[in-house]
C-alpha cells in the first residue's frame, strides 16, 4: 500500500466512521485489513483500497467493521453501573413518575454486553417500579456485532468477564458450549445498526445515553459532531455516560461533567439554551457552574438511592 | 496485608494463581487438598480462598460446608474454581457458600475481576 493509498484509506475511514487513523497506526490497518483481504480473496491491501475507491459497498462495510474496536464486557468498569443504580435511576424515577417510561440508548453497543448489563440492572429495580416501561436501544456500526448481540449467546470466556455468578445463574442457561441470555432480559433490548455520524433523530429522545469508549477513536471535530448529535437525542434533564478516559469538556459546550461521577454528564446551561433554540454563547464561565445549581434540571437534587440488591450469596 | 489461601491439588494451578494474586498484594499460602486447607483455616482464617472443586481427601464442596459451619467473626470470601461449567454444580457451590465461580483455565484478567467482584481489590 503506497503512501497515497494509505492517505486515501485514512480519509475514507474518517468519512465513513469518524475513525482518526494516524500514520503511527498504519500497522493496525495492515493487520486488520489483511484479514479482510484473506476473507474476500483479495491478493493485497492495494487491491482492497482500489476496490474501495471504486465504491464496492460490501468491502466498505467489511473494512469499517474490521477497523472498529469491539472490546466489551459485562458491567465494564463497574462504576458507571453504580452511578446509574445510585443516581441516574433514582433521579429519573422521580422525574418520570407521571409518564413511567424510561428510554436508554447504548450508542456503541458492540456485541451487547453493555445493554444487557443495563437490562439486568433494570430487572433488579422492576419490583419497585411496577407499571413502568423500559426501552433499551442498542446500536452499533457493525452489522455483525448487532447480530451477535441480538442472539444473546455468549462464550464461557465472555460470561466470566465482569458478570457476577449470581446473575449468570439467574439470567443464563447453557446452550452447548455457550450461554444463552433469558428472554426476560433480551426482550428489554432492541438492536439495530446505526452509524453515529449519520442522522439519528428517528431514534427518538432518551433519558440516558451511554456512549463509552468510542470518542477516544475519533478526531476532535468528529467528537464534537457526535456529542452534538447525542445532545439532540437526550432529554433536557437526561444523562450521558462516557467512557473512563473520555469527557465532553473542551469538545462540546452542551454538556457538563458531574465532578463526583466519572463519565457522567448532563446538559449544561448552554445545552439547555440550545434546546430552547436560544443563541449559545461561549459558556466558559457558565459551564463551570456546579450541576446541582442548575434549577432548570428537575430531579437533580440528591435523593435516597433505590434499594437494589446488587449481590446475594448464601452467607450474606 | 490481605491473605489468600490457594487450595488445589495441582501444583501448576497453585503456582499460576499465586503469581496472579500476589499481583493483587495478597500474601499467599497453599494447600493441596481440602483437609489441609481446613487445618490451615482453623489456625488462621485467610481473607480469601481460591478453592478447587475436585480434590482428594476432602473436595471443595465439603470444604465450603465445613468452612461455613465454623463460628466465624468474619467469613473469608471464597472463589471456587472448576474445570466444569455445569449449572447444577455452580448452583450447588453458590448455595454452599461460595461468593464467586471461575472456570479453569483462567487468566489473570478473569481471576482478578472475580476477586474485585467479591470486594477484594
Amino acid at each position: 500500500m503506497t503512501e497515497s493509498e494509505f492517505a486515501w484509506l485514512c480519509a475514507f475511514l474518517r468519512r465513513r466512521s469518524g475513525l482518526a487513523l494516524s500514520a503511527q497506526k498504519r500497522y493496525l490497518a495492515e493487520g486488520r485489513l489483511g484479514a479482510v483481504c484473506r476473507r474476500h480473496a483479495l491478493p493485497d491491501l492495494c487491491t482492497l483500497v482500489h476496490r474501495l475507491m471504486a465504491g464496492d459497498r460490501r468491502l466498505e462495510t467489511a473494512t469499517v467493521a474490521a477497523m472498529m474496536t469491539n472490546e466489551t464486557l459485562f458491567f465494564r468498569d463497574s462504576y458507571p453501573f453504580a452511578s446509574i443504580r445510585d443516581l441516574v435511576l433514582p433521579t429519573l424515577q422521580s422525574a418520570r413518575r407521571a409518564e413511567r417510561v424510561l428510554r436508554i440508548w447504548c450508542a456503541a453497543a458492540s456485541s451487547g454486553q453493555e445493554p444487557y448489563s443495563i437490562a439486568m440492572l433494570i430487572d433488579e429495580v422492576r419490583p419497585i417500579l411496577p407499571g413502568w416501561r423500559f426501552e433499551i436501544l442498542a446500536t452499533d456500526i457493525c452489522d455483525d456485532m448487532v447480530e451477535r448481540g441480538r442472539t444473546g449467546l455468549y462464550s464461557q470466556f465472555e460470561v466470566q468477564r465482569g458478570l457476577p455468578t449470581r446473575l449468570l445463574l439467574k439470567h443464563f442457561t447453557r446452550d452447548g458450549e455457550r450461554w444463552r441470555l433469558s428472554e426476560r432480559i433480551r426482550q428489554l433490548v432492541t438492536f439495530r445498526t446505526h452509524n453515529l455520524l449519520e442522522p439519528c433523530q428517528h431514534l427518538g429522545q432518551f433519558d440516558l445515553i451511554l456512549c463509552r469508549n468510542i470518542l477516544i477513536y475519533l478526531d476532535r471535530p468528529t467528537r464534537g459532531t457526535v456529542l452534538d448529535a447525542l445532545h439532540r437525542q437526550m432529554r433536557p434533564d437526561g444523562f450521558l455516560m462516557l467512557g473512563a478516559t473520555e469527557t465532553a469538556q473542551g469538545v462540546s459546550d452542551l454538556f457538563e461533567a458531574d465532578p463526583n461521577r466519572r463519565g457522567l454528564h448532563r446538559s449544561s446551561i448552554a445545552g439547555a439554551r440550545a434546546v430552547r433554540g436560544e443563541t449559545v454563547m461561549r459558556p466558559a464561565a457558565l459551564s463551570s457552574a456546579p450541576l446541582r445549581a442548575r434549577p432548570s434540571v428537575p430531579g437533580s437534587a440528591p435523593r435516597p438511592p433505590l434499594r437494589l440488591v446488587t449481590r446475594t450469596t448464601a452467607n450474606g | 496485608m490481605k491473605t489468600c489461601l490457594v487450595v488445589d491439588d495441582s501444583a501448576v494451578i497453585r503456582k499460576v494463581a499465586r503469581r496472579i494474586l500476589e499481583g493483587l498484594s495478597f500474601q499467599i499460602s497453599e494447600a493441596e487438598d481440602g483437609a489441609q486447607a481446613m487445618d490451615m483455616c482453623r489456625q488462621r482464617m485467610p481473607d480469601a480462598i481460591l478453592l478447587d472443586w475436585t480434590m482428594p481427601v476432602m473436595d471443595g464442596f465439603d470444604v465450603l460446608r465445613a468452612l461455613r459451619a465454623l463460628p466465624l467473626g468474619k467469613a473469608p470470601k471464597v472463589v471456587f474454581c472448576t474445570t466444569e461449567n455445569d449449572i447444577a454444580q455452580i448452583t450447588r457451590a453458590m448455595h454452599a457458600g461460595a461468593d464467586e465461580y471461575v472456570m479453569k483455565p483462567f487468566d489473570a484478567e478473569i481471576l482478578i475481576s472475580k476477586f474485585h467482584q467479591v470486594g477484594l481489590n
